[in-house]
């Protein structure tokens, strides 16, 4: 299928301070092409989850940003390593292995991949030693 | 009501210089876990925390939050005060203990 909108994001590890940055832009993005509130909030919120698990326990990583002809929204989070040992404890509402210094920054809730399942239509997580890709779609709701 | 006059009747202190105060404010949450506020905050509200790091300002924008209330006496950093006028979130600073903060809503009725 053809994609009617395509945007590509780099995230940097570590980078706390642009955390959230790219989602404000997938969010702005969608929001001028007409995606009604109610998914660019479930988009918000999944979209920045995301990019935070890239940035504090990966090593940075591609965004990429897709409207489909069937109005299908694709983005796929894409990150080189160290990848998820185990999913299921990953996926487990209260897991977290965040580090100390992003504890006190208020993240390892462990309710990231929680969330993002949550209010996604479609949520596919594959991970090895190479990386974790994290691919979710969004439509509207009849 | 307004995030301008919930400033005017709390008598709190707004940081930022150029956010919108003409948003409404309807109900408020409290959380300083990042992914707790994201997952259970709703569009609108005033939100309460302690947090004072530069995601504080990310996290209100893409939840929609009215207003950020730094509660106690937690200390905001200049560029984080920036970024919230960039981002068009107002930041109030109320000086008190979280409770207190949110006590002070309700008997505003909010
Ligand atoms: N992209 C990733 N690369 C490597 N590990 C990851 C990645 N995303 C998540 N994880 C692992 O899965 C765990 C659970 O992630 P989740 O987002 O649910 O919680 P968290 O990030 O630890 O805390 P929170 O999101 O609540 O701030 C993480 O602690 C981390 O061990
Ligand atoms: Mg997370």
């Amino acid at each position: 299928m053809a994609s009617l909108l395509h945007k590509e994001y780099e995230v940097v590890r570590d980078d706390y301070s642009l955390a959230g940055k790219v989602s404000s832009d997938i969010k702005r993005t969608l929001s001028a092409v007409g995606i009604s509130p109610a998914v660019l909030r479930r988009i918000a919120v999944a979209s920045y989850e995301s990019e935070i698990n890239m940035i504090i326990h990966a090593w940075g990583g591609v965004i990429t940003l897709d409207v489909m002809e069937d109005g299908t929204i694709q983005i796929v989070f894409k990150d080189p390593g160290p990848g998820i040992a185990d999913l299921e404890k990953a996926l487990t509402p209260g897991w977290s292995t965040a580090s100390e210094k992003a504890r006190n920054m208020g993240f390892g809730a462990g309710m990231g991949l929680p969330n993002i399942k949550r209010v996604s239509d479609e949520f596919d997580i594959q991970s090895s030693e190479a990386g974790t890709t994290l691919t979710l779609g969004f439509r509207e709701q009849a | 009501m307004k995030v301008q006059e919930l400033i005017e009747k709390t008598g709190w202190s707004c940081a930022t210089q150029k956010a919108a105060l003409d948003r409404t404010v309807n109900g408020a949450f409290c959380g300083d876990l990042l992914s707790w506020v994201m997952g259970n905050g709703e569009p609108e509200q005033a939100w309460i925390t302690v947090q004072v790091h530069m995601n504080v300002i990310g996290v209100a924008s893409l939840r929609e939050f009215s207003c950020i209330i730094i509660a106690d006496h937690a200390v905001l950093a200049e560029d984080i005060i920036a970024r919230a006028d960039e981002e068009d979130i107002p930041v109030i600073e109320s000086g008190l203990p979280v409770y207190e903060t949110a006590k002070k809503l309700v008997e505003l009725g909010i």
